[in-house]
């Protein structure tokens, strides 16, 4: 049972990584896509559309991707957590089909037409693709951020004796406090990736004296995106999530900022380790009273350390939890400080002159996947020992049928698939990029 | 509203096999038929456009799945666990086979991903064949040993890949056996038909004569195996009338199946060139049909006396989320609809290297 359950978490873990290593990519390109599409049938600038199609190519093998490593993750419910599944179907289920119906069928059908059909279709058509394949992948992230919430934070159920969630509240599910700011979060949090993907590929052809035009066209969107969504993923979505999980889930806001004693005027810690056999930060670096300046907007508001709370409550990984959020939230400081620095140099245009920023640039693209992992990991390690936060153990969601062997079976067929897929896909994608926009190599 | 619900999960999954059924049909065919690097172009262009999205049909009868009855969603996803994953695995290649192939323009990559899609969708037709023998013949619910069951859950089981003896008579038979092999071989069989149909449908050339040419032989073993598969279906257990002797005319639904499988092997010699895929749509169509209200209201039935078998009644969701999910299935389908019909309406008639990705 306790191997079973290990090797159920560790497979859903390592699937939903990898799985998310793609949309957070096209999530956002979708939209620069679009803004690229948009601004060809405005100006009738060839450099846009070639500049869409060169993204697109990308966007198709991150899109694949997407869709082969997403499927198992749909079937890993039943799968791998059948009891949770048919507690909680009732619920999670409306979300998770809806995401099929509303979303999957829209970007499906209209992702083939955008990337082929663009003679077929004609200009305003291959543009209205193009804006539904956006449409349709944010749609998709919304409602698996509505799923997730409701993990989160459970609104608009009952409980039958027999111990089944049942849906009570369809309009709850939907207004769900938690949802908005996650689904912003996550959203601009994926703009951020996509930025940096755009602006390391600009800053790489400049650095090469190759494609210039497009280098500084790729530069100045991902300066100009990346600094909006990097202020936005900080402020205003991150603080208001961050309330959330303060109201509704103080004790692992706690966790997450290492404080072990309740404190009025709370300290932000910047640095610092946990020692769980002491309970307490070694090492730590502080900014006095911040902390409760940020949840409460008072400095001296009271801030409930883990000490009040039960340990049977308390997050089962309290290091992982504490490192996730701080790795999210301190690189998300380093990106601000990178983007402001971007539109510094762009507004003087001094792009050029400056390689060292280039090379920042190109060597940041990896860090927006980590922090975006990482910031899962704050989630996801916040909401443990709990599946449905407060109510439903993990323990008591996994499938009693599948024993601990069989699962440790196809954790390592995973493994092994993904990581030569992995291998097969940055190919695929450096090949691409070599090659650049003007390349007549079409996907497919 | 169960019985709503049932009729929305087995139309998508209908709608699933009939659509994504051309696309494996079509991925045997390449990796039987098409010999030249021409004949696999010309596979790969009749289904180019169409197979992502019919894909999704799955993922969204899926969902349904999940929604309107979780129970039989853990039940079967769990029970089956590894001949599912591997399904998973399956997809993967079949689908980045179709994507990807092209991408790089050299032999050695090239190659490994046209067997790659082809011997996915062989295998994915064959385990869907083998899945569907399954589920028909039911399974030990609960896992009941010695008249006891090992789970606390009633809906829990979990069936071995296979049992030495390979024999669907074994006291507890695996997931495959020759039983579900010969089911496995009626769903390639068909669906091979199917695709070549879907081609001959959508392209032109030798290419499209020489299909016409392969249907008898396959025909020919698709009805040796439908008919062991029923003889074999027979023998273990003991058919339930219930529903044909309640409503006589549920009898139709074998009748027409019977009708359109001589519709799939008359139609080759047609120049009517819909015709042979409305056959085989028909076939899969009546085929499953029967197969299904023959269980019916079971969807799952239980090899024990101990648990009751799995039916749309003690499996499904609660009534009110039953009746709010109504309301916006409805829409998504309306929208389902109208992208459906505008994708092929954009690549409406024979496609051509025009329509070509590569
Ligand atoms: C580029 C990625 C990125 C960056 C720079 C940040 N975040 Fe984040 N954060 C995410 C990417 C992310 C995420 C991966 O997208 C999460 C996981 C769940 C979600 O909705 O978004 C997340 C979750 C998440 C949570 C929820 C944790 C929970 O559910 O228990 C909080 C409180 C914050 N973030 C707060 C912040 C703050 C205050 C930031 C200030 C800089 C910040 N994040 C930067
Ligand atoms: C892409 C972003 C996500 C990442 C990186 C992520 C990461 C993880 C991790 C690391 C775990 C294991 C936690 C543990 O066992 O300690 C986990 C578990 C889980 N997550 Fe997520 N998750 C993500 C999104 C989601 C979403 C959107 C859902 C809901 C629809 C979800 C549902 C679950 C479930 C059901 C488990 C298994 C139970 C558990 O171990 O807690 N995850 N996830
Ligand atoms: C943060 C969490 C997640 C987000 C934002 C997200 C978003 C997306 C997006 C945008 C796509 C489209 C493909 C792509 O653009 O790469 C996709 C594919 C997919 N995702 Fe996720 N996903 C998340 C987690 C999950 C989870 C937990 C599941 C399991 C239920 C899941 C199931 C799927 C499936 C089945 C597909 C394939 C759909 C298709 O065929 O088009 N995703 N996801």
């Amino acid at each position: 049972m306790e191997d079973a359950l290990l090797y159920d978490r560790l497979q859903f873990a390592f699937t939903i990584t990898y799985h998310y290593l793609f949309p957070q990519l096209t999530m956002g390109l979708s939209l620069i896509i679009v803004i690229f599409k948009g601004l060809h049938l405005k100006t009738n600038k060839e450099l846009y559309n070639k500049a869409a199609k060169f993204w697109a190519k990308i966007f198709a093998v991150n899109f694949g991707m997407g869709v082969v490593t997403g499927i198992p993750m749909e079937f890993q419910f039943g799968t791998n957590w059948a009891q949770f599944s048919e507690l909680t179907g009732n619920i999670i289920g409306q979300t998770l089909a809806m995401e099929g119906m509303f979303s999957f069928f829209l970007e499906s059908s209209f992702l083939g037409l955008f990337l082929f059909g663009e003679k077929l279709l004609g200009k305003k058509l291959h543009f209205l693709a193009a804006f539904l394949v956006f449409l349709g992948s944010w749609a998709s992230g919304y409602l698996i951020i509505a799923t997730h919430s409701w993990m989160q934070n459970p609104v608009g159920y009952e409980i039958l004796a027999n111990g089944k969630f049942v849906l009570n509240n369809f309009t709850d599910l939907f207004g769900n406090p938690w949802l908005l700011p996650s689904f912003f979060h996550n959203q601009m949090a994926s703009l951020v990736t996509t930025s940096f993907v755009i602006g390391g590929t600009g800053a790489y052809y400049l650095l090469n004296h190759k494609h210039k035009e497009y280098a500084h066209l790729f530069l100045k969107t991902a300066i100009i995106t990346g600094l909006i969504s990097t202020l936005s993923v900080a402020f205003p979505t991150g603080d208001l999530l961050a309330k959330q999980v303060a109201t509704k889930q103080p004790v692992t806001l706690a966790a997450m900022e290492g404080l072990f004693e309740s404190e009025e005027g709370a300290p932000l810690v910047l640095i610092g380790q946990p020692n769980m056999n002491e309970k307490r930060l070694d090492n730590k670096i502080e900014v006095p009273k911040a902390l409760s300046f940020l949840t409460y907007q008072r400095w001296n508001a009271e801030i409930k350390g883990l000490n009040e709370f039960p340990e049977e409550i308390w997050p089962t990984n309290i290091p992982g939890l504490y490192y996730s959020y701080h790795i999210m939230v301190g690189l998300g400081t380093v990106f601000i400080g990178i983007m402001i620095l971007g539109i510094w140099f762009l507004w003087k245009k001094k792009l050029e002159k400056y390689r060292w920023f280039l090379w920042i640039l190109l060597f940041a693209i990896p860090f927006p996947y980590i922090a975006n992992t990482a910031g899962w990991y704050t989630s996801e390690l916040g909401r443990q020992p709990y599946l449905v936060y407060g109510l439903l153990k993990t323990v008591d969601g996994i499938s009693e049928s599948v024993s601990a062997g069989n699962t440790l079976f196809t954790l390592l067929g995973f493994i092994g698939l993904y990581l030569v897929l992995g291998f097969i896909m940055l190919i695929l994608v450096g090949k691409m990029v070599y090659n650049g926009p003007e390349s007549k190599l079409k996907t497919h | 509203m169960e019985l709503t619900w049932y009729i929305i999960l087995c139309f998508m999954l209908v709608m699933y096999i009939v659509l994504d059924g051309f696309d494996f049909g079509a991925g045997i065919i390449h990796l039987f038929f098409a010999k030249t690097e021409e004949e696999k172009k010309q596979v790969m262009r009749a289904i180019g456009p169409f197979w992502d999205g019919n894909e999704v049909w799955l993922i969204a009868a899926g969902g349904v799945l999940f929604a309107a009855f979780p129970t039989l969603y853990a039940s079967a996803f769990s029970g089956f666990y590894l001949p599912l994953i591997m399904i998973l695995w399956f997809f993967i290649f079949r689908a980045l086979g179709i994507e990807f192939t092209y991408l790089i323009n050299h032999e050695l990559w090239i190659k490994p991903w046209q067997k790659g899609f082809g011997i996915s969708s062989l295998l994915l037709s064959l385990f869907f064949g083998v899945a569907f023998g399954n589920i028909i013949r039911g399974v030990n619910l609960g896992g009941v040993e010695d008249g006891l069951t090992q789970f606390n859950n009633h809906y829990s089981f979990f069936t071995p890949l296979w049992d030495e003896s390979f024999s669907p008579f074994a006291e507890r038979p695996g997931v495959i056996d020759w039983f579900t092999i010969t089911i496995g071989l009626v769903a390639v069989l068909t669906l091979t038909i199917h695709g070549a149909y879907w081609i001959i449908l959508k392209t032109e050339g030798d290419f499209v004569e020489k299909l016409k040419s392969k249907i008898l032989p396959l025909w020919i073993v698709l009805v040796i195996c439908i008919t062991i598969s029923l003889i074999a279906f027979v023998a273990l257990k003991s058919f339930n009338h219930e529903i044909f002797s309640q409503h006589p005319s549920m009898y139709l639904l074998p009748f027409i199946a019977f009708l359109s499988l001589l519709g799939m092997l008359f139609a080759k010699n047609s120049n009517k060139t819909w015709l042979g895929f409305t056959s085989s749509t028909i076939f899969i169509i009546s085929g499953i049909g029967s197969a299904v209200a023959s269980l019916f209201p079971v969807i799952i039935p239980s090899t024990n006396s101990i648990v009751d078998h799995l039916t749309i009644y003690n499996t499904s969701a609660e009534t009110y989320g039953l009746e709010v999910g109504i309301i916006w299935w409805v829409i998504a389908f309306a929208l389902v609809l109208v992208y459906f019909i505008f994708v092929h309406t954009v690549y409406k008639g024979k496609l051509t290297e025009k329509h070509d990705h590569h």
